[in-house]
């Protein structure tokens, strides 16, 4: 076994763990997330409530486990969407070439000469707080990645023999890019797709953490990092808990990003970090 | 060199004036209604009209276009809706402390990332290699708004040696430019460390070590000026990104800057300051890549336009 390869057996291992965790919540939640105590709030970790309680007397637990649900949720739909949109816009670019490809890739240039984050808060802050406003403006400034990706690669790959070789047996120009060049593209924007899942995860905690995102009584890792931000000196539990949940997510994602990189020789991905 | 800056910052006023366009498309053609956001669904239609009119969202679009864009070739970026001062000079207050902010993250990060990233590529799979790509790996993990309570728990609430928030001395300054910083310093720290590891393959340092440089020697005299090329380009991007972390870090510290007052406008419905806000950032996040570019290109005259290919 390879050390990358053994990389990306503990972090899918991490993330496996953290997915089933979120996805069975509803299951395996101690209590309801929105259940409230008024006569034990901001109580410390205990037997009954293994990571405490917040200021309304809910169990934080079962709040890092459905907001684990949120934060899953937006950055599936966030990658898919941006994956689609980015892939198809960057396919066409590259394989079009001219003026379209010209056209294509200012307007890519220009979202990302832009803080991705600052246009992600903007774009909140103007369409209202919701989850869906959240996923809809990480889709609109993250499709600029793949959008680059997918031209380059495609742009490598049209001058290859064996697309000429295609192109000289009659194949049609949409023939020869799904059947001879998009499998090749699975590999980076898989690596990409994966750094791209773990930027979304801390863009909606970001968001959310600073009330753009998911609204209460909803849980959500950003919102309750949020919440707990007023009870640090006497509850520094209600912080600690669902960051750490953040950062175990992000770490296993980023893990596995760089695990897949080495194992499927790729080359570095964009960074949608900003 | 000079004619290369003047051309890099010529270039760079159509991305900012891009960037503005988008600012004014996101307030003006985005679904949704900006004042129902800012009064409510259940307004009275007199009251609408009248904030309408106040945001001259009443007049064509291409007016509207016009009229903000001469704004702000005079720099005058409208009058914030609360408390009706102009919205350039309430941004204004703010970007020295943002400044502030900003370069003690970056020196953070350059000070931890660089000793470290070479280090760690001059005793590569030792015990310091392991723990700066650890670091590396756990500090880009980590998000300011985890980290920065953190750092205020252990810091200032259990050890009592920095004050939890505000603007004042330097060591106001510690806690937010460590929290802005550290995550930059991982990325730094990588990248160092495989920019110069690169560059020790090379067979110009082969021939420094023939001709009988020592190891600290030919890393400080040859390797360290050709690594730092890269490690400066990702400094530019990611000074820009330290721009728009502020609004994070300045929320967690209460720090009186433009991140600060973004959220206040954000909270406040209040949209010229949330336009002005974002317009700065955005245009120090150009600046600071064409700057990237300036300096990079003083560094390694291979990036230079009109430089032979080198193969």
């Amino acid at each position: 076994m390879t050390p990358a390869s053994r990389r990306v057996g503990a972090a899918a291992a991490l993330l496996l763990a953290l997915v089933l965790a979120a996805v069975a919540a509803p299951w395996i939640a101690p209590e309801d997330p929105t259940r409230q105590d008024l006569a034990a709030t901001l109580a410390p970790p205990s037997r009954g409530h293994l990571l405490g309680q917040d200021k309304l007397g809910r169990d934080i637990l079962s709040r890092v486990l459905h907001g684990g649900r949120v934060s899953l949720i937006v950055g599936l739909a966030t990658v898919a969407s941006s994956l689609v949109v980015g892939g198809a816009v960057g396919a066409v670019a590259g394989y079009a070439g001219g003026w379209l490809d010209d056209l294509l890739m200012r307007v890519v240039d220009v979202l990302l000469a832009f803080p991705g984050l600052l246009l992600a808060i903007a774009l909140t802050a103007v369409l209202g707080a919701s989850v869906q406003n959240v996923v809809l403006a990480l889709c609109l400034i993250g499709w600029t990645g793949y959008a680059r990706l997918t031209r380059g690669e495609v742009h490598r790959l049209r001058s290859r023999e064996f697309v000429e070789a295609a192109r000289a047996l009659g194949a049609p120009d949409r023939r020869i890019l799904w059947r001879h060049v998009v499998p090749l593209l699975t590999a980076p924007l898989l690596v990409q797709a994966t750094f791209g899942m773990a930027g979304a995860i801390v863009a909606e905690a970001s968001l959310s953490f600073l009330g753009l995102g998911a609204q209460p009584p909803t849980a959500s890792w950003g919102a309750m990092l949020n919440d707990g931000r007023a009870f640090l000196l006497v509850a520094p539990h209600l912080t600690i808990f669902p960051g750490l949940a953040i950062t175990l997510a992000v770490l296993a994602l980023n893990f596995l990003g760089d695990g897949l990189r080495d194992l499927l020789d790729v080359r570095p991905a964009t960074d949608l970090w900003r | 060199m000079t004619r290369l800056a003047l051309r890099r910052v010529f270039l760079a006023l159509p991305t900012i004036v891009a960037a503005a366009t988008l600012v004014f498309l996101l307030v003006h053609v985005v679904p949704g209604d900006p004042v129902d956001v800012m009064l409510g669904e259940s307004a009275a239609p007199a009251d609408r009209e009248a904030l309408r009119h106040a945001l001259g969202l009443d007049r064509p679009l291409l007016t509207q276009y016009g009229a903000f864009l001469t704004g702000l070739a005079t720099g005058d970026l409208g009058r914030s809706l609360v408390s009706g001062e102009p919205v350039a000079r309430l941004v204004a207050e703010r970007v020295p402390a943002t400044l502030e902010l900003t370069l003690g993250a970056l020196v953070v990060a350059i000070v931890i990332a660089l000793p470290l990233g070479v280090l760690a590529a001059a005793r590569p799979g030792t015990w310091i290699d392991r723990a700066a790509v650890a670091f590396a790996l756990l500090g880009a993990a980590m998000p300011s708004f985890w980290l920065g309570p953190l750092l205020i728990i252990g810091f200032a609430i259990e050890l009592h040696v920095l004050p939890v928030s505000g603007r004042g001395g330097l060591a106001h300054l510690v806690l937010p430019a460590c929290t802005l910083g550290l995550g930059m310093s991982a990325i730094l720290t990588r990248m160092t460390r495989a920019s110069v590891l690169e560059c020790v393959g090379e067979d110009y340092v082969r021939t420094a070590r023939a001709k009988g440089v020592g190891r600290v020697g030919v890393l400080a005299r040859h390797a360290l000026a050709n690594a730092l090329a890269p490690v400066v380009t990702i400094l530019g991007l990611q000074f820009g990104a330290l721009l728009a972390g502020t609004v994070i870090t300045e929320t967690i510290f209460a720090w009186p800057g433009v991140g600060r007052l973004t959220v206040e406008g954000i909270q406040a419905r209040d949209y010229p300051v949330l336009q002005g806000c974002i317009l700065v950032i955005a245009a120090g996040f150009v600046l600071a890549s064409t700057l990237a570019d300036v300096v990079n290109a003083a560094l390694d005259p291979r990036t230079r336009p009109g430089a032979p290919e080198v193969r």
